[in-house]
């Protein structure tokens, strides 16, 4: 929004109500929170090249302001059904950086006892149903969740995160349908980041946005700068509303890029260097929320500056807490797979 | 001889099938530019083009679908589903439609396709990355499936594939990839349904597939220091079954120990064990047939644990030596 070219006053006047009611702290918390997301998935990074993270990894790196807007828009109670990409989500959602990097580094006090991984890190206590390792996995599983919400009488939603690789899959299309003829409290959150591994969006779709589908379904889509949490945290806020209203679900597709490779095996020969650079420095989401959040007076320089240093601290105590936990007993090793 | 990976040598293969016949073409998620995502296919798309190694977007079902509207119709595809465990969204179109049309149309129509798929654990992937799902394809008559252990079986034996007018599951090993062999340059078949005797030995029969003949391999290397000679088979079609060689080896050793990756719970292995208990070989028998399989849990991420919950190397040696040894 902030970065796109015609605004409508309406829209302005709705931006300025948002950081009203929002409030500094709130705001100034976003941005931490962007910045420890992308701090946790460096470190990950560095904790792999040296070994001591085994498989594979997908990084959000400059796709923070999704996870941000997305969760600061949902309540405590509510579901997230999230996918390979989804380490930000996860932090955003309140998981704690130390389980996740015990995860990550395959130890018992990990989120999944070290038996997931970054792929399938879930935390059923704050109701995140996981992350998933099959594109479009978790989408039908949200019209499970919506009719459950809707059974037990509750004012609950569910959003499922996907990217737009997923939406091709015919699971997204069964999905949506459902959710609409039951009008099931679901948010659809389609974080399109312009590829699905090699695959660049226009050879993938001979629409525009995915959100073109929605009409398909007879649901409301909408497309959001996925690079700026607060028209995230709008059309997420939107879509929660309409839903706890008992009218169903929604599409939000936020356009956003990844910055690092799809996974830990990849030489980006389908892009350019000069595409990635130009997200990176016209549009990367913690620049351009810092400059808004000291333009508007709610930070200064030292405070958005020292926000990196903060991020650091609290990873290097997530590692050190990793690296000090235990790994699973190989006696255990057929625990788990019946209730 | 030359000496290629066994990923180059599936991708020879694949580029001597298509420069030899204009019917054949690939389709699957990441072939072209990305080369696929280990790369056997890297650099057939600058050769082939656009037209005959196609990327789709992520849509297993219809890339299965795909095959089989192509393959009745004079076409010949060869599909690629990324990793073996994203081929459980392709079933209803394997199972339903590719292998039943023949028989359902009285043996007037046929679907001469091949869909790839490297399987298996080892890499840290965790248990949606990590499947080894060969026996569903097993149990569905008109399906033919290919497990090739290394890079010379790889080649020859894609490129039966490739001939054969059935639909044929082609299952590859991550770990394997890289590893390398000799490897003839000019094209050469390997019959399918033909199982071959990878190492001769008298004491015991080690019936292994894919990876596991490797491991089965440098198992029979360490106990042939201990005067123990194993058999190791190699099946390489599971399905048709060649179990004449099996049968025979184990008149020879009576004692026969089956190894494979997947879970033991309704695996290849029972097959091989009833084969064996049902043939004159049972006669021959010194002592129970035994198997060696993946314990009945998904994959784990976590490294120690991945390494334990399927075979390897120390553990074929100690269950090959108690068979020799009579201590079971
Ligand atoms: C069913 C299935 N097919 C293929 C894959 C391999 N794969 C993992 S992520 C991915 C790309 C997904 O693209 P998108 O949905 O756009 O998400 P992104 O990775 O861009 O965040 C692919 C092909 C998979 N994990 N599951
Ligand atoms: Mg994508």
């Amino acid at each position: 929004m902030v970065a796109s070219g015609q605004l409508q006053p309406e829209v302005i006047q709705r931006y300025h109500e948002v950081i009203e009611s929002l409030g500094p702290e709130v705001l100034k918390q976003m941005l931490q929170d962007m910045h420890t997301i992308r701090a946790f998935e460096e470190r990950a990074e560095q904790l792999y090249s040296l070994g001591k993270v085994h498989g594979t990894m997908h990084l959000s790196i400059g796709q923070e302001a999704t996870a941000v807007g997305a969760s600061g828009a949902l309540r405590d109670g509510d579901y997230l059904l999230n996918h390979h990409r989804g380490h930000g989500h996860c932090l955003s959602w309140g998981s704690t950086p130390e389980r996740m990097m015990a995860e990550f580094l395959g130890r018992e006090a990990g989120y999944c006892r070290g038996r997931g991984g970054s792929m399938h890190i879930a935390d059923m206590e704050s109701n995140n149903l996981g992350a998933n390792g099959i594109v479009a996995g978790g989408v039908p599983l949200a019209v499970g969740v919506g009719l459950s919400i809707k059974m037990r009488k509750t004012d609950q939603v569910c959003i499922v995160i996907f990217g737009d690789g997923a939406s091709n899959e015919g699971a997204f299309h069964e999905s949506m349908n459902m959710a609409s003829i039951w009008n099931l409290p679901v948010i659809y959150l389609c974080e399109n980041n312009q590829y699905a591994m090699s695959m660049p969006f226009p050879k993938a779709f001979n629409i525009k946005h995915v959100s073109e589908r929605a009409p398909g379904y007879g649901i409301p889509g909408v497309t959001v700068d996925g690079n700026d949490p607060l028209d995230v945290y709008l059309a997420i806020s939107d879509a929660a509303a309409r839903a706890r209203r008992g009218e169903g679900p929604s599409l939000v597709e936020s356009v956003t890029y990844r910055y690092k490779g799809h996974s830990k095996s990849d030489r980006q020969a389908y892009r350019s260097r000069d595409e990635v650079a130009e997200w990176m420095e016209q549009r990367d989401p913690i620049k351009r929320f810092s400059s808004l959040l000291v333009a508007g007076g709610i930070l200064d320089q030292a405070g958005a500056d020292g926000m990196r240093e903060t991020a650091m601290g609290i990873i290097d105590r997530a590692v050190e807490f990793s690296e000090a936990s235990p790994m699973p007993d190989v006696s255990t090793i057929l625990e788990g797979v019946y209730a | 001889m030359r000496e290629l990976t066994y990923a180059e040598a599936l991708r020879e293969g694949l580029r001597q099938a298509m420069t030899a016949d204009s019917r054949v073409f690939m389709i699957g998620e990441d072939i072209g530019v990305y080369g696929g995502a280990f790369g056997v296919s890297a650099g057939l798309l600058q050769e082939f083009g656009a037209e005959r190694i196609i990327d789709t977007p992520i849509s297993e079902a219809t890339i299965a679908g795909a095959c089989i509207g192509a393959a009745l119709t004079g076409m010949r595809p060869v599909g690629e589903i990324q990793f073996m465990d994203f081929v459980t969204l392709t079933m209803e179109q394997m199972v339903l439609q590719a292998a039943k049309v023949r028989f359902m149309f009285g043996g007037k129509a046929s679907v001469p396709m091949v869909l790839r798929m490297p399987g298996g654990s080892g890499t840290g992937a965790a248990a949606q990355h990590s499947e080894s799902l060969e026996n569903w394809f097993v149990h569905v008559p008109g399906l033919k499936v290919v497990m090739p252990s290394n890079a010379y079986e790889a080649k020859g034996l894609l490129l039966a594939a490739i001939d054969d007018d059935n639909p044929v599951i082609f299952i590859e090993h991550k770990l394997l990839y890289k590893t390398k062999g000799d490897v003839p340059e000019e094209p050469y078949r390997i019959p399918l349904g033909q199982t071959r005797v990878a190492r001769e030995g008298q004491h015991v029969t080690v019936v292994a597939t894919s990876v596991m003949v490797s491991r089965a391999l440098a198992a029979a290397e360490e106990l042939a220091k201990e005067g123990i000679e194993l058999e190791v088979v190699d099946p390489r079609t599971l399905s048709p079954l060649d179990d004449a060689p099996i049968i025979a080896s184990v008149k020879k050793t009576g004692r026969a120990l089956v190894v494979h990756e997947a879970v033991q719970m309704g695996g290849f292995g029972g097959e091989i064990v009833a084969r064996i208990a049902s043939s004159e070989a049972f006669d021959y028998l010194e002592a129970p047939v035994r198997r060696l399989a993946g314990l009945d849990i998904p994959i784990p991420y976590n490294r120690e644990l991945e390494y334990h919950a399927v075979p390897q190397v120390e553990s074929i040696v100690r269950e090959a030596r108690k068979l020799a040894r009579g201590e079971y």
